[in-house]
């Protein structure tokens, strides 16, 4: 794929990690991401659907070279970040940031607002004295904080306020990917929408790339622009949001959001999914899925997983099945 | 409340024991060494002499107060050779990890399985005695539990997001061991730290003691105590005024650490 | 209130007993479980939803402390009664499942010693008649191959399997009432639907009531017969659970309603900006005085700075403003 604004592109990513390392026990491999591709236009948000466990947290990491991938090519904003020839981590750093779940354990609670905010400025060599607090200032104000937060420590803000200065952080750098796991799941229920509604607001004033990992579908149709569903290590299904919410190819996806209650639909009982998902240490042979799969047939669980068919102008999924209905 | 008791008791001993030593020249009533008169060998305490005198005749109280110098100097310098060997090696073997982790805890584990005055011994024995030799035989010989101290807090701090974002943005390991997770695991360390400057006192007066320490006639407690061994049952006070320095400041610096425990508690602090 | 309700707690009010004045965290709660039915109690954090939990199961802990209110459990005062009696409702007519189950359940032990436990405590049965049991209860709970599973030590166990130990644990002694605290939040989305089936199913079956206690309205709103929503220590409003979510009465519910990106939203009304509730959730010590919502509230007005009265509405609903909708 050649698309001009394509800013992160994935292809073959593998993340294995070892346990059971010295004389405590054989070494295993655990695939937690096994043949990733995954690809992301700039000033898009691409919302990362999974159970835990699928491997979701693994190739934000990967992508933000926190862990090495095992194979597998990631180029973000025209630079490599694996391989022989990867990218000086600083220049990542200005690339991509990262925005965490519990924004309580994400502040250290030694710094000050102004710390934590100018200290990569000065790291990165990007502004002088002055102009390093003009842009904390500038920062606090298009997260929705008052300048005055810039001398408090962060045990003196909320969860809600302290997400915020979060992505603050985050921006600082002016990266072009921002990666948001479960940005809003630790928060209250009535502060949600405000971080979700900052989000967004600063997507299109900044023209920044999100990565959204979430297990909240609610929040990733609210959110996103495109959708990948990942499962055990692998994209199962990948399109659109509108044609992953309303014509799901994979069982999976169909799955996932069948499993949401609907409160609007009190007499709709959500779809139960059998089984829980498999240990990344043993993987299913065949289609990774089939063991849940409500319409397996023989030849899934058997043989390789299966390749991604398209089924519409981009949206394609990895399933035996999809071309059974052409042929019946 | 028990724990601010600890820390204002503790504090005021180590206080007052400081206080005391930098001021001993003017608090002082006779030279510490210069004094020496056997025509008032081993006087019993009274008016001209608060604490007796030794068997040179040297005034006790004198000798004590400029003691307390010594002591508190090494104490002090000692314990901060062991923390700055201790955080080190421990931050970075839990920050690190892998083989790095491995090698400094069996070293960790070695030196704790050794006695520490057993091994400052054969260190002494190899560097001769004398102040130097001193410290760092004790400096190089107590810092398993800082070290060990250090990389159990590394080890769940660093798991948190603040040590992952700073590592995100750039930050690199130097930075992230001393600027993120040093000024957080800093609580315990003080603790330990502050009960350690106790056990340096000892370990000096050990030393001193057994002769290896702090050469005579410098006055140190260890030594004052040594030299007091053979006229225990004529002159007690040879020995009391001495043991009982060493035995308030130690005490002094454990409620000290004690106290700087509870009140650097996260629980106690998020009562504020 | 009425005489077939199991609980029924009236005027409950819990505080924070420290240095100075209580601080109240909760504020004359009120509300009544019939046999067999399934009540649900919403609200953020901090909002007090499960202290009125502890304080029913008896597990409130310094510096918490019931400060007011009754609390009739199958028509005894769950406050008069004593330890040892209170010891012997818990677990056997009153249990609870909580939302982390594997602090909830003993690493040390088998997760058959751990149900079985409940049959030995509560039933008086030895320990082959209890093991027999045990095997019975993970087999409702759907654990398959009960016999092998019933050696396994929790953390042996998925997430999801943990919870259903729990569930096991739970109702092993047929409560009255089960009084569920977050039970799938720490749980995929996939096995949350689950769980929360089985619980029902299972409770139906037995003639368990359920206090299903949660900060999700979505899931409150379905399963429930009646909600109850919580806000700052106070009930701002009790309904019929198909009414709380599509007309609902109290600006906050309405704001949370409002507030969240429900699945299928995007695909009826486009991505609009979600209808934000401004301020943050007031802390314990700092809850306003007259409507403890007003600060955050578009439709406050002078009238919000007394204290607002309950109001009844139609089919036994009550909503705690003056400008309810």
């Amino acid at each position: 794929m050649s698309d001009p604004n394509e800013l992160l592109t994935i292809q073959g990513l593998k993340v294995h990690y070892t346990i059971g390392s010295g004389w405590r026990g054989r070494p295993t491999a655990v695939k937690a991401v096994d043949g990733l591709d995954l690809h992301l236009r700039a000033g898009e948000c691409l919302g990362l659907v999974g159970e835990s466990g699928c491997g979701k947290s693994s190739v934000a990491q990967a992508i933000l070279g926190l862990v090495p991938a095992t194979a597998g090519r990631v180029t973000l904003d025209g630079h490599e970040i694996t391989g022989p020839r990867k990218v000086d981590p600083m220049q990542l750093a200005r690339s991509a940031q990262m925005v965490f779940q519990d924004p309580m354990s994400s502040l250290n609670p030694r710094q000050t607002i102004r710390q934590i905010l100018s200290g990569p400025l000065r790291l990165h060599g990007m502004a002088d004295r002055d102009e390093r607090a003009h842009r904390v200032t500038e920062m606090l104000r298009m997260v929705g904080m008052k300048p005055d937060a810039a001398d408090r420590m962060p045990h003196a803000f909320s969860g809600g306020q302290r997400q915020r200065l979060c992505i603050a952080r985050a921006l600082i750098v002016r990266p072009r990917l921002v990666i948001c796991d479960e940005p809003v799941s630790a928060l209250d229920v009535s502060i949600r929408a405000q971080i979700i509604n900052l989000l967004l607001d600063l997507k299109t004033e900044l023209g920044i790339a999100l990565l959204l990992i979430s297990h909240d579908l609610g929040v990733v149709e609210h959110m996103s622009d495109r959708i990948a569903v990942m499962y055990l290590g692998r994209i199962v299904e990948e399109g659109g949001w509108r044609q992953i919410f309303t014509a799901p190819a994979h069982p999976y996806t169909r799955a996932l959001i069948s499993a949401i209650p609907d409160p609007m639909h009190r007499d709709r009982v959500p779809a139960r999914l059998s089984g829980e998902i498999p240990s990344a240490l043993s993987p299913p042979p065949g289609c990774a899925f089939h063991p849940r799969c409500p319409v397996a047939l023989p030849a899934c669980r058997t043989g390789a997983a299966p390749d991604f068919t398209p089924t519409g102008p981009d949206h394609r999924a990895r399933c035996h099945l999809i071309e059974v209905p052409a042929h019946a | 409340m028990k724990a601010g008791a600890n820390l204002y008791l503790g504090g005021g001993i180590i206080l007052s024991v400081t206080l005391l030593a930098i001021c001993a020249p003017l608090l002082a009533p006779y030279h510490p060494v210069t004094s020496a008169n056997l025509m008032y060998a081993e006087e019993p305490p009274g008016a001209a002499f608060w604490m007796g005198t030794d068997e040179q005749g040297r005034d006790i109280l004198s000798r004590i107060l400029y003691g307390a110098r010594i002591s508190l100097f090494i104490g002090l310098a000692v314990q901060v050779m062991n923390t700055i060997i201790g955080v080190s090696l421990g931050l970075s073997a839990g920050y690190i990890g892998g083989w790095w982790d491995e090698a400094v805890q069996g070293l960790t584990n070695l030196m704790l399985s050794i006695p520490t005055i057993v091994f400052a011994l054969a260190l002494m024995a190899v560097l001769g005695p004398g102040l130097l030799s001193l410290l760092i035989a004790l400096g190089m010989t107590d810092w398993a539990y800082s070290c060990r101290i250090s990389r159990a807090q590394v080890l769940t701090q660093k798991s948190l997001n603040y040590v992952q974002s700073a590592r995100t943005m750039g930050f690199g390991p130097v930075h992230v061991m001393f600027r993120e997770l040093l000024p957080n695991i800093g609580g315990p360390l003080i603790v330990v730290a502050t009960m350690g400057i106790g056990s340096a006192i000892m370990a000096e007066a050990a030393l001193s003691f057994l002769g290896l320490g702090v050469v005579p006639p410098a006055p140190s407690w260890g030594g004052m105590l040594s030299s007091a061994r053979e006229q225990l049952m004529v002159a007690p006070w040879v020995a009391i005024f001495p043991g009982l320095a060493l035995f308030l400041t130690v005490l002094g610096f454990n409620l000290l650490g004690d106290g700087l425990r509870d009140s650097l508690d996260p629980q106690g602090r998020g009562r504020k | 209130m009425n005489g077939d309700g199991i609980l029924d707690v009236q005027d409950l009010s819990i505080s924070l007993i420290g240095e100075g004045a209580p601080v109240g965290a909760t504020d004359k709660v009120s509300f009544s479980i019939g046999r067999g039915e399934v009540f649900g109690l919403v609200g953020e954090s901090g909002c007090g939803k499960s202290l009125c939990a502890l304080a029913i199961a008896g597990l409130l802990r310094a510096p918490m402390a019931v400060t007011g209110g009754r609390m009739m459990f199958e028509g005894r005062d769950l406050n008069t009664l004593t330890p040892s009696a209170l010891r012997a409702l818990r677990g056997n007519r009153i249990s609870m499942i909580f939302q982390e189950p594997m602090t909830a359940l003993n690493p040390l032990m088998t997760v058959g010693d751990q149900i079985g436990e409940m049959f030995v405590l509560h039933r008086g049965l030895g320990a082959r008649a209890a093991r027999m049991k045990a095997i019975e209860a993970l087999e409702q709970v759907q654990v398959s191959s009960p016999e092998r599973r019933i050696n396994a030590y929790p953390h042996q166990l998925s997430g999801g399997m943990r919870q259903r130990v729990m569930i096991a644990i739970a109702l092993a002694c047929d409560p009255a009432l089960l009084i569920a605290d977050e039970p799938t939040t720490a749980l995929d989305v996939t096995i949350q639907a689950e769980i929360v089936e089985l619980v029902l199913d299972l409770c139906r079956a037995k003639g368990t009531a359920v206090m299903m206690i949660s900060h999700d309205l979505g899931l409150v709103a379905r399963i429930c017969n009646r909600v109850a929503v919580m806000y700052a220590g106070q009930i701002v409003e009790e309904r019929n659970a198909g009414a709380i979510f599509t007309v609902p009465a109290h600006p906050y519910t309405r704001g949370l309603v409002e507030a969240l990106p429900r699945l299928g939203r995007r695909l009826e009304r486009g991505q609009e900006r979600l209808a934000e509730i401004g301020g943050v959730v007031p802390a314990l010590r700092d809850f306003p005085t007259g409507c403890r919502f007003a600060p955050r509230c578009a439709r406050a007005t002078a009238a919000c700075a007394v204290p607002p009265t309950i109001l009844a509405l139609s089919d036994g609903d009550q909503v705690r403003c003056v400008h309810h909708v």
